[in-house]
C-alpha cells in the first residue's frame, strides 16, 4: 500500500533478521558494502584463493550505505566504502562508523597526499575513520557533433539546447553550478546565511535552465542511455560514464568544466559494529596492490589511490583520462570537503521546488 | 458452550503465524515510524518531541502541492483503468464461454510475469524519443520528426494504468460473473436499451467489485514509486518518492515518517469519501 | 400441420419457425396461433426445444426460418426491448438492487412514462396481485409465492400483448406450486392478458391451459385442450407423456380397421382401439395405453363384468393419497404391475395387500398407437 514507508520499515527489519543469521552462521566472511565495480569477481575470487576468506559484495550508493548503516546501528557489514565528504556528518549524526587502526594499513602502497587528505577529512573527535580507495570526478559528458561550445556547466543552460541536456537533482548539480556561477560553496559551508544565499542564486538559474532539461537523470545507465541514443546532447556526469561512452562513440567525450571539475573519494571504513575487522584490513591491503587495484579500475572506471597501479592499467583508459585532464585542469579539481550537517536539509529544499517549478 | 481446550489450541497455533507476521511486520514498524515521526533532531544524537513534521507538511506548498498532485493523478489513474478495464473484464464474464475465457484472463496476467522495473522499462523503450512509437510514426509519415512521448504525466498515466489493469479486471470479473444472464435479458425484455441495462442492472450489480478494484488500484497507484520516476518528467512530483528522498538522500527520517503517516491518514480518508459518495461499504466490498 | 393465415383475434402467430445450432435442429417448422386472451401452455420434456421457442418469440434468439407475428404485425426484426412481449423468467429475475416498487417501475421509466402516471401504475398493479403492502421490500424479503406475483405484476404493469412465463413455477416446492397453479390460473383469467406457458409438468399445462402445445424433438405433436390431450392423444407420446398410464408394447394379432387384437410381450391378449394414424394391419407393432382409471376393480369376476378386457391379480402395494390413491395389481401369470385408480366407494375400502382382485377395462379405453420405429 505505502510503498514508500513500507520499503523503509520493511527493509530495515528484513535487513537486521537476515543480518543476525549471516553474523552467526559464516565466522570467516567479509561482508562488503560498495560501489558496483568496486569488487569485480576476480579480485574477489583472487582474495578468497590467497586468504580462505568469503566476500559477500553488497552494492549500494552513499545514502543507501549511511540508511543501511544507521538502521541497524552500525552492523550487518564489516566494511563499507563511503565517499570521504559523508563519512564525518554521518559519524557525528548518527555514530555508525568505527575508527581506523592505521597501523594495519599497508600505508606504502596508497599515494601519500590522498592519504593524508582524507585522513584529515574523516577525523572526528581526534579519530581517523577512513583511508581512500577509488577516486573520480564528475564534469560535462558533451557529444561534440551535435553540440558545440560547451565548456562550464552554466553552457548546459545557453539557446539551442531545448530539451537537450540532462542532469541529476542532488547535490553535485548545486555545487557544480555555484562554481560555474563563480562563487564558492565549499568556502561558505561553514556559514549556511553565506550558503543559502548562493543556493538561492543556483536556484533560479537552474529553474531558468528547467527548458533545456530532457530529463533528470537518476541513475548511471538511465544517463548513458540518453547520451548513446542522442536524446541528451550534453550532460553533468561522471567520467567513467563518459569514457564509456567514448569508446563506443569517439564523438561523445567527458571534458572537465572550466570551473573546475568536482573531485569525490571513495574511501574505507569500518561500520561500527563490524565482526571481522581482520579480514577487512586485509582486503584493503590486498585491493591496493597495484596490479589489483589495475583490475579494479578496469571494472569501475575509475582510477584508485594506489601507488603505481597507472602502469597497470591499459592504454586507452589513460589516453581517455589525458584527453580529458591535463596538468592544469587537473589541479583545478574541487574536491568535496566534509559536509557539514544542516546543509542538505537546505539543499534538499532547493532540490525540490526546481523539481516542482513549471517549466517555462 | 465452551471450546474445547485442544480445538482452543488448535485455534492459537493456526493463527500464531499471521498474529505474528501482522505485529512483527505491520504494527511494530508503524508503531516505530509513528514515534520517529513525532520527534525533530536538536543536536547531533539529540532529539526532542514535536509535532513540527507535521506543520511542515501543512506549511509548506511544495508538499501539500505534491500530495495533491499524487492524489488527482492516482484518482485520475483509477478512473481510467476502470474505464478501460470494464468492458474488458464484461468481455470477459459475459461473452466468452469455456476455454477463450481462460485464455483471456491469463492474456490480463502475463504483464505480471516480469517485474515492474522490466515492465517500466518496456514502456520506456517504446515511448522515448528513439523508441519505437516515434520510429513507426516517422516511418510511416505521420510526423515529420521524431516525438518525445517519455517524461511526461501522460507517460506516467499509460504506465500506471498499465501495472493496475488486473487489480481491477479480477474483481470486476468475478462480480460481473455471479450476474444471472437472465436479469440483464430482463433489463432488455422489460425495455430497456443497452445504456440503461448497464446503468441500472450491470453497474448496481458490479458496484462491490469496482468499489473493491478502485480501491486496490487507487492504493497501488498512490504507493507506486517505480513508474512516475522512471516514466515521469522534469516537473513530475509524486509522493511517495518525497518519502524515498526524506528517508534515504536526505537521513531526514523523522520527516519521512510523518509523511508516510499522513499518506497512510490521508488516503484512507480519500477512500473513506470515495466510500461515502457511491453509498458503499467497507464490509460490502470486501465481501 | 396447416399453415395458419393472418387472423386479427390471433394475439401470436408462429409461422414456420426454425432455429438450428449447428447440425441440431432445436425448433423444427413449429407454426402456432395463440387467441387473444387465452392461456397457451407448450409442454415437453427437457431439450424439446421450447426454451428456444419462447425466447424467439421474446427476441433473445433470431429464428433461421419463419416469421412471428403479433396481431398481424412480423416482430421478427425487432430488438427484445421493442417488442409488446414481456417474460416471467424461469429464477424470476427480479433486479435484487431494487426495491419491490423500483423492479415494477423500471418498465415504465423506460418509457418515459411520468412520475404519477408510475406511481398510480405501480399502485394498482400491486392491488391487482394482492400485494400493496410489499412496494418498499427488498426483492430478499419476499417470500418464494410473493416473488412469483411480484415478477409478473412487473410484466403486466406494462401491458403487454403477450406474457411469456418460462417455467417459473419449476423452482418452488410442491405445495407451494400446487396452490400457485390455481392463483395464476385465476389471475390470468382476471387480467385478461394472453399467457404463453411453458412447462415440463403436465399437471401446470393440464390445470391451467385453455390449449395445450405438447412438444418434442423440436416439432409440435399435438395441440389441442386439455381434454383432448387427456383423453384422444393422437400420437404414442402424447399419451404418454399426459397424465398416468399403464403401457404395454405388443403386436397386432388381428384387426378390424379401428380394434385390434393385441399379444403384449410378456404374454398378454388385449383388445385395444386404434387411435391416431395410420391404420393397423395384422403384425404392425404397437404401444397400448390404459389410464387407470379406466380400470374397473372388483372383488369377484362379475366385478368386471361387460369389459372387452378381463384379468385376474393379486393386490401388490396400496398407494394411498386420498383422492388419488393407486393399488399396484400383480399379475400371476406374467408377473407384470397394473396400476388402478382406487375407487373412493366404501367396497373397496378394507383392500389389503395380498388380496385376489379382478381386472377390467373396455375395449375403447385402451388406445393403441402404431409404435414408435
Amino acid at each position: 500500500m505505502q510503498r514508500g514507508t513500507q520499503n523503509g520499515m520493511v527493509a530495515l527489519i528484513a535487513v537486521a533478521v537476515l543480518v543476525a543469521g549471516m553474523g552467526t552462521t559464516r565466522a570467516e566472511t567479509l561482508r562488503l558494502l560498495t560501489w558496483g565495480g568496486y569488487a569485480p569477481d576476480e579480485v574477489v575470487e583472487m582474495f578468497e584463493a590467497e586468504t580462505g576468506i568469503d566476500v559477500e559484495v553488497t552494492k549500494s550508493n552513499n545514502e543507501d550505505m549511511i540508511s543501511k548503516l544507521r538502521a541497524t546501528g552500525g552492523s550487518g557489514f564489516d566494511l563499507a566504502q563511503p565517499s570521504q565528504d559523508r563519512v564525518a556528518s554521518a559519524q557525528v549524526d548518527h555514530d555508525i562508523y568505527k575508527p581506523m587502526d592505521l597501523s594495519k594499513i599497508d600505508e606504502d602502497q596508497i599515494v601519500t597526499s590522498m592519504l593524508q587528505s582524507t585522513n584529515d577529512k574523516t577525523e572526528v573527535d581526534g579519530k581517523v575513520y577512513s583511508v581512500p580507495h577509488v577516486w573520480g570526478t564528475s564534469g560535462l559528458i558533451v557529444n561534440t557533433k551535435l553540440a558545440s561550445g560547451i565548456k562550464d556547466y552554466t553552457d548546459l543552460c545557453g539557446p539551442n539546447l531545448e530539451d537537450k541536456v540532462s542532469y541529476r537533482l542532488k547535490r553535485p548539480t548545486l555545487i557544480g553550478f555555484a562554481f560555474a556561477m563563480g562563487m564558492d560553496p565549499f568556502a561558505a559551508y561553514e556559514n549556511p546565511a553565506t550558503y543559502e544565499a548562493i543556493l538561492a542564486k543556483v536556484e533560479e538559474a537552474l529553474i531558468a535552465c528547467k527548458k533545456n532539461v530532457k530529463a533528470y537523470w537518476t541513475g548511471g545507465d538511465a544517463l548513458i542511455a540518453l547520451l548513446r541514443s542522442g536524446e541528451a546532447v550534453a550532460a553533468m556526469g561522471w567520467d567513467a560514464g563518459g569514457w564509456k561512452l567514448n569508446s563506443e562513440n569517439p564523438d561523445i567525450v567527458y571534458i572537465a568544466p572550466t570551473s573546475g571539475a568536482l573531485g569525490w573519494i571513495d574511501t574505507f571504513t569500518l561500520p561500527r559494529k563490524t565482526e571481522n575487522e581482520e579480514a577487512a584490513y586485509k582486503w584493503i591491503n590486498f585491493v591496493m596492490r597495484p596490479e589489483v587495484a589495475a583490475k579494479i579500475t578496469a571494472a569501475a572506471g575509475n582510477f584508485t589511490a594506489s601507488k603505481g597501479s597507472e602502469k597497470f592499467v591499459e592504454e586507452k583508459l589513460q589516453k581517455q583520462f589525458a584527453q580529458s585532464f591535463n596538468p592544469v585542469t587537473l589541479g583545478e579539481i574541487k574536491w568535496y570537503p566534509p559536509v557539514p550537517p544542516g546543509l542538505e536539509v537546505m539543499e534538499g529544499k532547493v532540490l525540490d521546488r526546481i523539481q516542482a517549478a513549471k517549466t517555462n | 458452550m465452551s471450546t474445547p481446550p485442544q480445538i482452543r489450541l488448535g485455534l492459537l497455533l493456526l493463527f500464531a503465524p499471521i498474529v505474528f507476521w501482522l505485529a512483527l511486520l505491520v504494527i511494530l514498524p508503524h508503531v516505530d515510524m509513528l514515534l520517529i515521526s513525532l520527534r525533530v533532531r536538536v543536536a547531533p544524537r539529540e532529539y526532542a518531541t514535536s509535532l513540527a513534521n507535521y506543520a511542515e507538511f501543512f506549511t509548506e506548498p511544495l508538499y501539500w502541492n505534491t500530495f495533491a498532485r499524487t492524489a488527482i493523478m492516482s484518482v485520475t489513474a483509477t478512473v481510467m483503468t476502470l474505464l478501460i478495464a470494464f468492458p474488458v473484464s464484461y468481455y470477459i464474464a459475459k461473452m466468452v464461454r469455456g476455454r477463450s475465457k481462460t485464455f483471456l484472463f491469463l492474456l490480463c496476467l502475463t504483464p505480471f510475469w516480469v517485474s515492474e522495473l522490466v515492465r517500466t522499462f518496456g514502456w520506456m523503450i517504446l515511448l522515448r524519443e528513439t523508441g519505437i512509437v516515434s520510429s513507426l510514426l516517422l516511418w510511416s509519415g505521420l510526423t515529420d520528426a521524431r516525438v518525445e512521448l517519455l517524461y511526461n504525466d501522460a507517460a506516467i498515466m499509460v504506465g500506471l494504468v498499465y501495472t493496475s489493469m488486473l487489480f481491477m479486471v479480477v474483481p470486476l470479473v468475478t462480480t460481473l460473473d455471479s450476474l444471472d444472464d437472465s436479469l440483464v435479458e430482463a433489463g432488455y425484455d422489460l425495455g430497456g436499451n443497452s445504456f440503461t441495462v448497464m446503468r441500472h442492472i450491470v453497474i448496481p450489480h458490479a458496484m462491490p467489485g469496482i468499489a473493491s478494484g478502485s480501491i486496490v488500484v487507487f492504493m497501488l497507484t498512490l504507493g507506486n514509486y517505480l513508474t512516475p520516476k522512471l516514466l515521469g518528467g522534469k516537473d513530475s512530483l509524486w509522493f511517495t518518492d518525497q518519502i524515498y528522498t526524506q528517508f534515504i538522500t536526505r537521513f531526514n527520517w523523522e520527516l519521512g515518517s510523518a509523511f508516510g503517516f499522513l499518506l497512510l491518514v490521508l488516503s484512507s480518508a480519500i477512500v473513506w469519501i470515495g466510500l461515502k459518495l457511491s453509498g458503499q461499504t467497507l464490509s460490502a466490498t470486501v465481501r | 400441420m396447416p399453415v395458419t393465415s393472418p387472423s386479427t383475434d390471433a394475439d401470436l402467430e408462429c409461422v414456420q419457425l426454425v432455429k438450428r445450432f449447428g447440425d441440431f435442429t432445436a425448433v423444427d417448422d413449429v407454426s402456432f396461433t395463440i387467441a387473444e386472451g387465452s392461456f397457451f401452455s407448450i409442454l415437453g420434456p427437457s431439450g424439446c426445444g421450447k426454451t428456444t421457442l419462447l425466447r424467439m418469440i421474446a427476441g433473445f434468439q433470431r429464428p433461421d426460418g419463419g416469421d412471428i407475428r403479433i396481431k398481424g404485425k412480423s416482430i421478427v426484426a425487432l430488438p427484445p426491448n421493442r417488442r409488446p412481449v414481456n417474460m416471467v423468467f424461469q429464477h424470476l429475475a427480479l433486479f435484487p438492487m431494487m426495491t419491490v416498487e423500483q423492479n415494477i417501475a423500471y418498465g415504465l421509466k423506460r418509457r418515459k412514462a411520468s412520475r404519477a402516471e408510475i406511481a398510480r401504475k405501480v399502485a394498482a398493479v400491486l392491488e391487482r396481485v394482492g400485494l400493496p403492502e410489499l412496494a418498499g421490500k427488498r426483492i430478499d424479503q419476499l417470500s418464494g409465492g410473493q416473488k412469483q406475483r411480484i415478477a409478473i405484476a412487473r410484466c403486466l404493469v406494462l401491458e403487454p400483448a403477450l406474457l411469456l412465463l418460462d417455467e417459473p413455477l419449476g423452482a418452488l416446492d410442491l405445495k407451494l406450486r400446487e396452490r400457485l397453479k390455481v392463483e395464476l390460473k385465476e389471475l390470468q383469467a382476471q387480467v385478461g392478458t394472453t399467457f404463453a406457458y411453458i412447462t415440463h409438468d403436465q399437471s401446470e399445462a393440464l390445470v391451467m391451459s385453455d390449449q395445450v402445445a405438447v412438444m418434442d424433438r423440436g416439432r409440435f405433436v399435438q395441440v389441442g385442450t386439455p381434454q383432448q390431450l387427456y383423453f384422444e392423444p393422437r400420437t404414442a407420446f402424447v399419451a404418454g407423456f399426459v397424465g398416468d398410464s399403464n403401457r404395454w408394447s405388443g403386436r397386432v394379432e388381428d384387426t378390424n380397421g379401428t380394434e385390434a387384437i393385441v399379444i403384449t410381450t410378456n404374454g398378454l391378449t388385449m383388445i385395444a382401439t386404434r387411435a391416431g394414424e395410420p391404420a393397423l394391419s395384422k403384425g404392425d407393432a404397437v404401444d397400448i395405453f390404459v389410464r387407470p382409471e379406466a380400470i374397473v376393480l372388483g372383488r369377484d369376476a362379475d366385478g368386471a363384468g361387460g369389459c372387452e378386457n378381463r384379468l385376474p391379480g393379486r393386490v401388490e402395494s396400496l398407494l394411498f393419497d386420498g383422492a388419488n390413491s393407486r393399488v399396484m395389481v400383480r399379475h400371476p401369470a406374467t408377473g407384470g404391475d397394473i396400476m388402478v385408480a382406487l375407487p373412493q366407494t366404501g367396497e373397496l375400502m378394507g383392500l389389503r395387500r395380498g388380496e385376489d382382485v379382478y381386472l377390467g377395462w373396455r375395449a375403447r379405453q385402451a388406445t393403441c398407437f402404431a409404435a414408435a420405429p
